[in-house]
């Protein structure tokens, strides 16, 4: 018997003992990213998912008929009949300064609420109702433990007073935390209890389909005319430096130039997605043709070959069968651009979409705002109740971000095929 | 059997080469192709007959190739290819500015050296040359083209049970008679091959011999092959090509048996190539 094959030279380990070495350096990477990532999506939920929850105060109001003219429901006061249940609520209450306080527990929304209802049902007119109001934030923040009581009572939002109140709601069962729509369905607001991330999420779903529309279609016709026909010369050159140039041009060069182009020189409405989605178009724009133009080089010669022999003319061999076959490669492209778009804050900031939007835009010629100026704007607030928010709205962008990868993932599977 | 077959052929290509000389379909007088400023095809002459079959020879490089790429004009693909000279196809000059190389293509198919079908189902590759050129006006016809094709490359009996399967999933030698159906689907009146059984096996080269043998009834074929044996068994001409020259060429017979150039002898002995 020889023992050639498991004879170990030390020329043998030495070059065993770098490829393990090598391979546990990889896993390290690996495990090193991963913890990374771990750590930023957890800390991000456990601080996101309060904004999931808001409380909410029971009280009984009693619509007094006297208050409520039958013809102008509309405009009657409802805030005074709140102010009203409240102070009967808690009898005791009866300095100034105490009863402003007292107010102060149920958001500014409050009335509102009761004006809707009372609207949708006038019969209720003359009769005592309990209602649950939501909560003002910084109750909200007392009861997720936002407020520590030892920090010294004059520095603090809620006051010892105040919370022997919320503590006497609580023990009533008149205080309950409910899950938080208003957040999915509302528009900014001041009141960081009343605020939404809809109008965000409206303003950056429209400003991409803007950018998709644009620069999808351009990126890839330029990228099949610059592959496929174009004569390979000087110009061609140029032509393509320049865009793999662009490519790395900082984003807000790209807002400064849809300040001066699209909003001063077009005069297209400023703040609205369609200038947005402008923008970003066209800085998404080389990433599509740079994408695509490797997913057409990536498309074997031999099918072109094949398609002008039987007499197919460029145009047919270009469409019927190479953009086919580069099709995924141009969608993961595209994808990975307007993956890029939908983060982006700079060149929005320069054409105005950093605006306060309270509506939820209907069109794209509405002002809005996107998700990545939402998040910086909350986190500029000051108001404790924003840190949860801001948290929970980069929560649901990159659930967007997931969403569009996802749906990415699927066409390409779809449209795939073996050459 | 295949084996059979192909001594068979060894054995009867003595009688095709009796064929009687016919007006050339194709003629070349003086053709200088470059590639940049390198010169690949040097004063080529050649007068090619129609229904027949003619095989280019010679050694890698030689310019085979490039020759039988010049003829459907698949050079054009190539920014640095110039060609100079005539290149006449039933009295025509194919690289006039007037020329369409659709229709060119149309009538001179080409088969590739790589069996190269479309990634669609068998079907669609051999009806998509019928619906580009609009050749026929109903489903029923197409489908019926697209048999007929299939069967005059012998691939029906094979696949008429899974035409909707891609054509990528066939093996070597059916996948290279599928690209045959293709190229004669469309009806050419001269079909080019370049070394279409490089890629096959022996029993898929017979295969694919014994076709071209029955094609040439309708086609005129050209056939480059580095397989001597080939050229022998399938070709009634022959033209040996040296260093981007055309050597000598002639029936084949007379080409293998008593070759009038020294390259030529070298070459078909094996001592060059």
């Amino acid at each position: 018997m020889t023992d050639h094959f498991t004879k170990m030279t030390p020329e043998l380990k030495r070059r065993l003992r770098n490829e393990q070495w090598f391979q546990w350096m990889g896993r390290g990477a690996i495990f090193v990213a991963i913890a990374f990532l771990l750590v930023m999506v957890s800390t991000i939920a456990s601080m996101g998912v309060g904004a999931l929850r808001q409380t909410h105060i029971e009280l009984s109001v009693f619509l007094d008929p006297q208050k409520l003219d039958a013809t102008r429901l509309h405009d009657a006061d409802y805030g005074r009949l709140i102010k009203k249940a409240l102070r009967s609520r808690f009898a005791n209450v009866t300095k100034r300064r105490d009863k402003r306080k007292l107010y102060n527990l149920v958001s500014s929304q409050a009335e509102y609420t009761l004006r809707d209802l009372v609207v949708r049902s006038p019969s209720l007119r003359g009769q005592t109702i309990n209602i649950w109001f939501t909560a003002s934030d910084d109750v909200d923040m007392l009861i997720k433990g936002n407020i520590a009581s030892s920090t010294d009572e004059t520095q603090r939002r809620i006051d010892h007073r105040e919370a022997s109140w919320i503590n006497d709601l609580i023990s009533k069962g008149q205080l309950e935390s409910r899950f938080n729509s208003r957040f999915f369905w509302s528009g900014d607001s001041r009141e960081p209890e009343l605020a939404g991330i809809l109008s965000a999420f409206v303003g950056s779903l429209f400003s991409l389909l803007v950018c998709f529309g644009l620069s999808f279609p351009l990126g890839i016709f330029a990228a099949i005319y610059l592959e496929e026909f174009a004569p390979k010369n000087r110009w061609s050159a140029f032509i393509e430096v320049n865009i793999n140039n662009l490519a790395a041009v900082p984003s807000i060069v790209f807002g400064l130039l849809g300040l001066a182009v699209f909003l001063n020189a077009f005069g297209l409405p400023r703040s609205s997605p369609l200038v947005g989605g402008m923008v970003l178009a066209l800085m998404t724009l080389p990433t599509i043709i740079i994408a695509s133009r490797a997913a057409l080089r990536a498309v074997p010669p031999s099918i072109r070959e094949a398609a002008l022999g039987i007499g197919a003319s460029p145009i047919q061999t270009v469409f019927h069968h190479v953009a086919p076959l580069a099709l995924p490669g141009m969608l993961t492209g595209a994808i990975v651009g307007m993956a890029r778009a939908l983060g982006e804050t700079a060149p929005l900031l320069m054409i105005g979409m950093v605006a306060f939007v309270a509506d939820v835009p209907n069109s794209i010629f509405e002002p809005a705002t996107a998700l990545p100026v939402q998040i910086f704007l909350w986190a500029d607030s000051p108001e404790r109740a924003f840190l949860e928010k801001t948290s929970a709205a980069i929560i649901v962008l990159l659930c967007f971000l997931i969403v569009m990868n996802l749906a990415a993932i699927l066409l390409r599977r779809k449209f795939e095929q073996r050459y | 059997m295949s084996f059979q077959l192909i001594e068979r052929q060894i054995l009867t290509a003595g009688k095709k080469h009796d064929v009687p000389e016919q007006d050339p379909v194709i003629s070349t007088p003086n053709v200088d192709v470059y590639y940049a400023d390198k010169q690949a095809l040097d004063n080529i002459t050649l007068d090619i007959p129609a229904n027949a079959v003619m095989s280019l020879i010679g050694p890698s490089g030689c310019g085979k190739t490039t020759f039988l790429r010049c003829l459907n004009r698949m050079n054009d693909l190539i920014d640095i290819c110039r060609v100079e000279g005539d290149i006449k196809i039933d009295g025509q000059d194919i690289y006039a500015p007037e020329v369409n190389t659709v229709s060119l293509r149309a009538h001179v198919g080409i088969v590739f050296q790589r069996p190269n079908p479309f990634p669609k189902s068998i079907f669609e590759n051999v009806a998509y040359g019928l619906r580009i050129h609009g050749l026929t006006s109903s489903k029923s016809e197409l489908a019926d083209r697209v048999e007929e094709s299939l069967r005059r490359a012998g691939l029906w009996e094979e696949v008429n049970d899974r035409l909707d399967e891609p054509g990528t999933g066939l093996s070597g030698g059916q996948q290279q008679r599928l690209c045959i159906a293709r190229t004669i689907a469309v009806e050419p009146k001269i079909i080019l091959m370049d070394e279409p059984c490089s890629a096959l096996d022996p029993i898929a080269t017979a295969r694919i011999e014994e076709l071209i043998d029955e094609m040439r009834a309708n086609f005129t074929i050209i056939i480059v092959t580095h397989s001597m044996q080939q050229a022998a068994r399938v070709s009634q001409h022959t033209a040996f090509f040296h260093m981007g020259k055309l050597v000598e060429h002639g029936q084949t017979k007379q080409i293998f048996t008593s070759p009038q150039d020294e390259r030529t002898e070298s070459y078909i002995t094996g001592r060059i190539g």
